[in-house]
């Protein structure tokens, strides 16, 4: 791979980090401290929002952005035919595609 | 069948099992021994991780501790599910990609330092140790509660046990009781939540079970407004809402990520699977493995503080079921008739009280207290051991690991071969058991306490390390060591002042800025990213081929060395 793509792979990489951070903060930090008191005033069911979120809510949200993670960074392996990075490389056949796909 | 002998048919089958495992995958590498060849499956390594990570402290303590803290006990459960975002998007990728064998290791050829190389082997080893210590505990009280025998002979079966799979498989025969201990340990906790759940609000699902309404048999209405009721009625804090200032709460969850994401013992777990791509799934199956006993412990907490008040307060102490007198004579719930009624009084107020509960109880006994057969109330101490024994397994692995490569081999005898590190190895975990299981005999008072800073000491000085070795290319060998230096002492001195030298002060008042010695590493982890920022600022680059490696841990693909 050449000094260009693995910088404009990287760039990527820490855009698709960095957003999920995002949300990973305003869902924890955000709705289950800092705003908690204020989001309990909205009921569902048996549940204030805010203790829900912070005792349950926040822990389904952690497993779907690792699970969105996983799927970004493949695809943009993918992108990149970054092959090597699966189990058992297809080998000569991928690295030779890796050029055409700059 | 009583439930001791039903504790003893459990106890007995996962034993065999785990031992079992331990014939059948012997380490015969170095490289197995530390990161059982790096062929570990991603699912498997998902349930290994968990069993790794979900010690005694998550099984036994942690739903009776949010039931007496109530909304307050959120920083447990997102602090320790939240690190693992951090693990999975900031480090496990790229450490894998790197490819050794420890944390140390990648500290000590990130920095090329031996010095590095030597804080970061003290920070692993104290972490660790800290944290086994209380898993020896554990295991024992387990043992004596159970089974009835004394604490000392519990310290010496589950050592014995640790022992022979820990030296003999070394990370191979771990990885793989772990799994085993993972799904004896998930089967234990669930199997009496939905029990509980199904009896009190007649839904089988207990994460649905806490947002739903009680049948009639208890009361009906909502059960957290049933429960908020009871409290304000008693005169305890309502449980939805916290007591703990906002700031504290958010700096105690703070430090509980970043040190989720910094224990040595998880970390090196994804060192153990093929590639960058199974890394990065192995996380996101840990995380489900470990949300599913996550999301059930509020529910846990809420069913058994409700079912608690209901059973205990005001009633005939005489009247007691069984289960109160027998827990009763461990100390773990205790009764003092101080207006001489006969009836027990368990009130907010600390003069009227007369109940005494140790958090424990709430799950040891929950299915006692809500009246489940024998052989679910035996399943608990199969899981509470199979919880300690697998972190403590994984513990022991890190100090052996320290010490034979990266003390013994990379920093002062590099001339050793493969056998005689790998002989290191298992003598390390030898010693090592043998000093954690002294200690589980013999706590000093502080140990179960000091469990829970070693998060903040893991946060302040190897999460933000870590993070810059991969994501700041510039970051030198002087700023990550005087970052970890100052991590670490300031961490460590807020904590030993308030909880030895001044404990007086140990109180909302007497702390810094409102933060509790829990929640310091936070502001540990801030102080080492500063520090270090700030001097490699002003310190020369790291060497180009050091550079070199940052650039190839940034993009999957072969392991850069093995």
């Amino acid at each position: 791979m050449s000094d260009s793509s693995a910088h404009a792979y990287w760039k990527s990489n820490i855009k698709i980090v960095m957003s999920l951070l995002v949300v990973w903060f305003i869902i924890s930090f955000g709705c289950g401290i800092l705003f908690v008191d204020a989001l309990d005033t909205i009921r569902i069911g048996g549940f204030k929002l805010g203790f829900w979120i912070a005792q349950q809510g926040s822990i389904f949200v952690f497993v779907v952005l690792i699970f969105v993670y996983i799927h970004l960074m493949d695809k943009l392996d993918d992108r990149y035919n970054l092959e090597s990075s699966k189990s058992e490389s297809p080998g000569a056949e991928s690295e030779s595609e890796l050029e055409d796909s700059q | 069948m009583s439930v001791q002998i039903w504790t003893f048919i459990f106890v007995f089958l996962s034993f065999s099992l785990y031992i079992g495992i331990a014939i059948w995958s012997r380490a015969k590498s170095t490289s197995e021994f530390y990161v059982a060849g790096a062929g570990v499956p991603p699912l498997a390594n998902g349930m290994a991780t968990a069993a790794d990570w979900m010690s005694a402290a998550s099984f036994i303590s942690m739903a009776g501790l949010i039931s007496f803290l109530g909304r307050d006990g959120t920083f447990y459960l997102m602090g320790w599910t939240g690190g693992y975002v951090l693990l999975a998007l900031l480090l496990a990728p790229y450490l894998r990609k790197f490819g050794k064998f420890t944390v140390p290791d990648f500290i000590g050829d990130r920095y090329y330092s031996r010095s590095a190389r030597l804080i970061a082997v003290f920070c692993a080893i104290t972490i660790s140790f800290v944290y086994v210590c209380g898993q020896m505990q554990g295991a024992g009280i387990v043992f004596s509660r159970f089974l009835e025998v004394d604490i000392t002979t519990g310290v010496i079966i589950g050592m014995t046990i640790v022992f022979f799979y820990a030296v003999m498989g070394g990370m191979k025969g771990i990885t793989y009781t772990q799994v085993a201990q993972y799904c004896v340990l998930i089967f234990a906790f669930m199997v009496p939540a939905i029990f509980i759940s199904i009896l009190m609000t007649g839904i089988p699902i207990p994460q649905l079970g806490f947002g739903a309404e009680l049948t009639d048999a208890y009361g009906g209405g909502y059960l957290l407004d049933q429960l908020d009721g009871l409290s304000e009625q008693l005169g305890f804090a309502t449980y939805t809402e916290g007591q703990r200032t906002t700031q504290d709460v958010f700096f105690i969850t703070a430090a509980l990520m970043f040190g989720t994401a910094g224990l040595p013992h998880v970390i090196i777990r994804f060192f153990t699977v093929p590639n960058v791509r199974d890394a990065r799934r192995s996380a996101g199956f840990a995380l489900i493995f470990i949300a599913i006993l996550y999301t059930t412990a509020p529910t846990v907490a809420a069913f058994a503080r409700t079912n608690l008040i209901n059973t205990v307060n005001n009633a005939e102490y005489s009247a007691m079921p069984e289960w109160f007198s027998k827990w009763e004579t461990t100390n773990l719930i205790s009764f003092n008739d101080k207006n001489n009624d006969g009836r027990i009084q368990y009130l907010g107020d600390a003069e009227r009280n007369e109940l005494e509960v140790n958090q424990d109880i709430m799950v040891l006994a929950n299915p006692e207290i809500a009246g489940l057969p024998n052989w679910v109330v035996a399943l608990v101490a199969a899981g509470a051991l199979a919880a300690a024994l697998s972190t403590a397994a994984g513990l022991l692995l890190v100090i052996s690991t320290s010490v034979a490569h990266d003390l013994l081999k990379r920093s002062f005898l590099p001339s050793i071969t493969e056998k005689q590190e790998l002989l290191c190895a298992r003598c390390a975990i030898f010693v090592a058991v043998l000093v954690a299981g002294y200690v589980g005999i013999n706590p000093p008072a502080y140990v179960a306490q000091v469990v829970a800073y070693a998060f903040g000491l893991a946060a302040a000085s190897f999460f933000p390390a870590i993070v810059l070795g991969i994501f700041h290319k510039r970051m030198n060998k002087d700023g990550a060591i005087a970052g970890m230096l100052v991590g670490f002492i300031f961490t460590a001195s807020y904590i030993i002042y308030f909880k030895t030298i001044n404990p007086a002060a140990d109180n909302a008042a007497g702390w810094w800025l409102g933060i509790s010695p829990e929640g310091i590493g936070a502001l540990g982890t801030l102080a080492n990213l500063l520090v270090a920022y700030s001097v490699a600022k002003f310190t020369p680059a790291p060497p180009k081929d050091v550079q070199a490696i940052v650039e190839s841990i940034r993009l999957p693909g072969e392991a850069v060395a093995r």
